[in-house]
């Protein structure tokens, strides 16, 4: 490593409204190093390679590249000294060629052919062959990521950064991106990679900096941590609070026996009872949102392999469950869980099915509905005529909550309660959960976080790799183990 | 590089303005007009002529009015039953041959009920909603079991219609006492829609037409499957979340409009014409499209628009009969109103300020 680092981040701090996605955060990376930058949702990793591409100026702190300050919040110059970025989602179009796609992107222009040729000639160069003339539409997820790729590397770059790139990729394809990587760094590119798939880094990165609620805390060496140690750091050490939970739990009402998450998947099986929140931690991105799909009815399954109260639901549709008490929260907020232009009442319509009359809205009812939830959840908010999207995360999500547990359901499924939710919002919505799983209700948690997941459940799952640990209770699992189930590696029953 | 002291920035609004959603088209119209007026100054004519010709000679008299309205009656039937299809992002842009199909069908009850006299009329418009519904349930098919995209089915469709109305003109409904010309029969008395106006070609189909946007804005305002076809339009997570079936939507909407449609061509065969003829339609369902964006995709906004474009289908006609004009103005007007509209639909979602520009 030469001593001039290639990029040099000092004390870069941004602010949102409610939350500080980037507390004081330096970061180091020098020429031809791979370094991973690790966290868990919402550890602010994206809002930082969000500054370093320009496309986000921090509110305090300096950036330098080769030595030199760059200007903040400018994507054309942080391009033109050579920071090159592969986005998460891709923004190719499906209907242009590769060629076509790889000549919108770049500042300079090239003739046709000699484009073509640029195109092999990178391809050739770094096992990334890719046809110049094919169709965007007709190619698989990995050859649209090499797309990407082949377009930052004809900017010849010397800082490559990828968010997340393996998540859309199969182990081979991912396996043929890292040997890419590695080549690229012997050849002095510099590569900042952001992950949070804890094996990926170990074989790939030799610094890593893991962050956590915008700061970072620690700079390892990964080569030299377990996948244990990582999560830990990941994750925080602190001994968890755990909620004092007085109910005993009564008979299962949701009852999952045998289901695949895919064709071929590992069959998973187990239970939520009456009085008790379940949850289920875990990485996201490893089978939580397959999962919740199938549990709510957005995915069929075979009929018994889901149960409800002892009858089989596996192949009825989300409106079927609703009407034997199975409710979903789901991740997404906007455009999932609720249509951002329709006002608060339109959205009590989706769910709230007793607002039908034959075939016609009962206006009057989805008002007085709608109201109900805006009173009770403390939702700020212009009215219920508000469009949903106009509300911010913390207060939509209140109401989304909030439509759910206000229809009394028996079973609540909750993807991700308090994902990008501010403080007060959170307890909130985890109040409520606990409220409703005092009344009697099943409830099952997905979450992401940890402290979250302490706090609310009283018996544990980890979900990795599509499959399901055992449960376990919740105050019975240490920090350091669930580290390790995290990686997919609990005992078994053989055991 | 220096640029110029300040710029034109489009900066995105918080939320969509309402204001812009209803003043776009009024500011495309009136972009729309000038264009116009330019092109009359450009080919020799009076600027001025051109907005007598489009907006004062078509509505000088009763007449005039009738005929506007005459013509805007297929033009709201057809963007009535897209506004539908389009908020659902059900793409039909075949309304032309479900128009034809309807017409075709129209002719065939009208012809083989000859002289049975009664409700023929009736039975003629029932069979022309049928026959378009029948046009688009093709299309409904082949994207529910094949996901055929319904933009090339339903347009390709269109060709065919247009084949098989000039096959049954030229063959099975051909007039044996027509010269020869391939055009039908004329119909019967009982099989021809009963006038509005005295003096007048104005019938009854207007106030199908009129009966049909209130329908759809009842629809679309009250009931499940009108907010069930919003949804799945606006976010179609969303509708899988909330269990609405998308098959339910697809199939309702191209029904749906395929019928009105196709009322539009039984309306016309059974009104105005009275037979069936291979100049059904000067592409009302093409024009429709563009009267169902202006319309801002709303029944009622789709009535006032249908009006606005049948006064280019008649300012085209006098340009070309008074002041000798190219036939295409017509077109080359419908083309200029969906470009400024494309255009300043940008406004809802952003505004413009002028920006002091980065050295």
């Amino acid at each position: 490593m030469s001593a001039v680092p290639r990029l040099a981040l000092r004390g870069i701090t941004r602010r949102y409204p409610g939350v500080v996605a980037n507390d004081g955060v330096s970061l180091e990376v020098g020429a031809g190093e791979i370094h991973a930058i690790l966290g868990e949702n919402g550890a602010g990793k994206s809002t930082l390679v969000k500054i370093i591409a320009g496309a986000v100026a921090p509110d305090a702190g300096t950036i330098e590249f080769d030595g030199r300050p760059v200007a903040s919040a400018d994507p054309a110059a942080a391009r033109a000294i050579g920071v090159a970025m592969v986005y998460q989602h891709f923004s190719l179009f499906d209907s242009l060629t590769v060629a076509e796609n790889i000549a919108l992107g770049l500042d300079r222009r090239l003739a046709r052919g000699e484009l073509a040729a640029a195109i092999r000639a990178a391809g050739e160069r770094y096992g990334m062959r890719i046809d110049p003339q094919a169709h965007v539409h007709d190619l698989s997820m990995g050859e649209r990521q090499r797309v990407e790729i082949v377009r930052a590397l004809l900017a010849q770059p010397r800082l490559l950064i990828l968010d997340e790139p393996t998540s859309v990729l199969t182990p081979q394809a991912a396996e043929a991106l890292f040997a890419t990587l590695r080549q690229l760094a012997s050849e002095g590119v510099s590569v900042l990679f952001i992950s949070h798939k804890l094996d990926e880094i170990r074989r790939l990165a030799s610094r890593c900096t893991v962050m956590r609620s915008g700061r970072v805390v620690a700079v390892v060496d990964p080569r030299s941590e377990s996948e244990q140690s990582l999560a830990r750091l990941m994750i925080g050490g602190q001994p968890p609070q755990i909620a004092a939970h007085d109910t005993a739990p009564g008979r299962a009402r949701l009852l999952v026996d045998g289901l695949r998450l895919s064709e071929g998947g590992e069959a998973l099986s187990f239970e939520v009872r009456s009085g008790e929140i379940v949850g289920i931690a875990g990485i996201s991105g490893n089978g939580q949102n397959a999962l919740m799909a199938l549990l709510a009815g957005e995915r069929a399954s075979p009929a018994a392999s889901i149960r409800l109260d002892g009858q089989p639901v596996g192949a009825l549709g989300p409106r079927r469950r609703r009407a034997l008490g199975l409710r979903y929260v789901p991740e997404e907020r906007i455009g999932h869980g609720a249509v951002p232009e329709l006002s608060l009442v339109d959205n009590a319509l989706l769910t709230v099915d007793r607002l039908q009359q034959r075939g016609f809205v009962r206006a009057a009812a989805a008002a007085a509905y709608a109201g109900e939830v805006v009173h009770r959840f403390d939702v700020r908010c212009a009215g219920t005529h508000a469009r949903a999207g106009s509300l911010s995360g913390g207060n939509l999500q209140k109401y989304l909550v909030g439509r759910e547990v206000l229809a009394e359901p028996s079973v609540l499924l909750v993807n991700q309660p308090t994902w990008g939710v501010d403080v007060g919002a959170a307890a909130a919505i985890r109040n409520s959960l606990v409220a409703l799983r005092t009344r009697g209700c099943a409830v099952l948690v997905v979450s992401e976080e940890i402290d979250e997941l302490f706090e609310l459940a009283d018996r544990l799952m980890v979900m990795a790799g599509g499959r399901l640990s055992p449960a376990v209770a919740a105050h019975g699992l240490p920090v350091d183990e669930l580290g390790r189930w995290m990686a997919g590696r609990w005992p078994t029953a053989q055991q | 590089m220096r640029l110029p002291a300040t710029r034109l920035a489009l900066v995105p609004r918080g939320s969509p303005s309402l204001l812009w959603t209803w003043a776009s088209p009024l500011l495309a119209l009136g972009l729309t007009v000038a264009c116009g007026m330019l092109l009359f100054g450009l080919l020799g004519k009076s600027p001025w002529q051109a907005v007598s010709m489009f907006f004062v000679e078509p509505l000088a008299s009763k007449r005039g009015v009738a005929e506007v309205l005459l013509k805007a009656t297929p033009l709201a039937l057809c963007a009535v039953g897209l506004s539908l299809a389009f908020r659902a992002n059900v793409w039909n842009i075949g309304a032309e041959g479900q128009l034809i199909a309807g017409s075709i069908a129209a002719a065939a009850v009208a012809l083989a009920g000859a002289g049975s006299g009664g409700w023929l009329v009736v039975a003629a418009i029932v069979a022309a909603a049928a026959g378009g519904m029948a046009w688009a349930s093709v299309t409904a098919w082949l994207r529910d079991r094949f996901n055929a995209n319904e933009i090339l089915v339903s347009l390709m469709l269109v060709y065919v219609a247009q084949l098989l109305l000039s096959y049954v003109v030229h063959g099975p409904m051909k007039d044996p006492a027509g010269f020869g010309f391939p055009q039908s029969p004329m119909f019967d008395r009982a099989a021809r829609l009963p006038l509005l106006l005295d003096g007048t070609r104005l019938h009854v189909g207007s106030l199908l037409a009129l009966a049909a946007a209130a329908a759809a804005w009842l629809v679309l305002a009250r009931s499940v499957i009108g907010f069930q076809l919003r949804v799945a339009g606006l976010a179609p997570r969303a509708a899988r979340y909330a269990g609405f079936s998308s098959r339910r939507v697809l199939w309702t909407t191209l029904l749906v409009s395929g019928a009105l449609a196709g009322i539009a061509g039984g309306a016309e065969v059974a009104g105005p014409m009275g037979q069936l003829t291979p100049s059904v339609s000067p592409g009302y369902g093409f024009a429709a499209i563009i009267v169902a964006f202006v319309g801002r995709l709303h029944p009622v906004g789709a009535v006032a628009a249908s009006i606005l474009m049948a006064l280019f289908y008649i300012g085209g006609e006098l340009s070309q009969s008074r002041l000798g004009m190219p036939s295409s103005l017509t077109g080359v007007y419908q083309g200029l109103l969906l470009l400024f509209l494309l255009g300043a639909d940008t406004l809802i979602v952003n505004r413009l300020r002028l920006r002091a520009a980065a050295a």
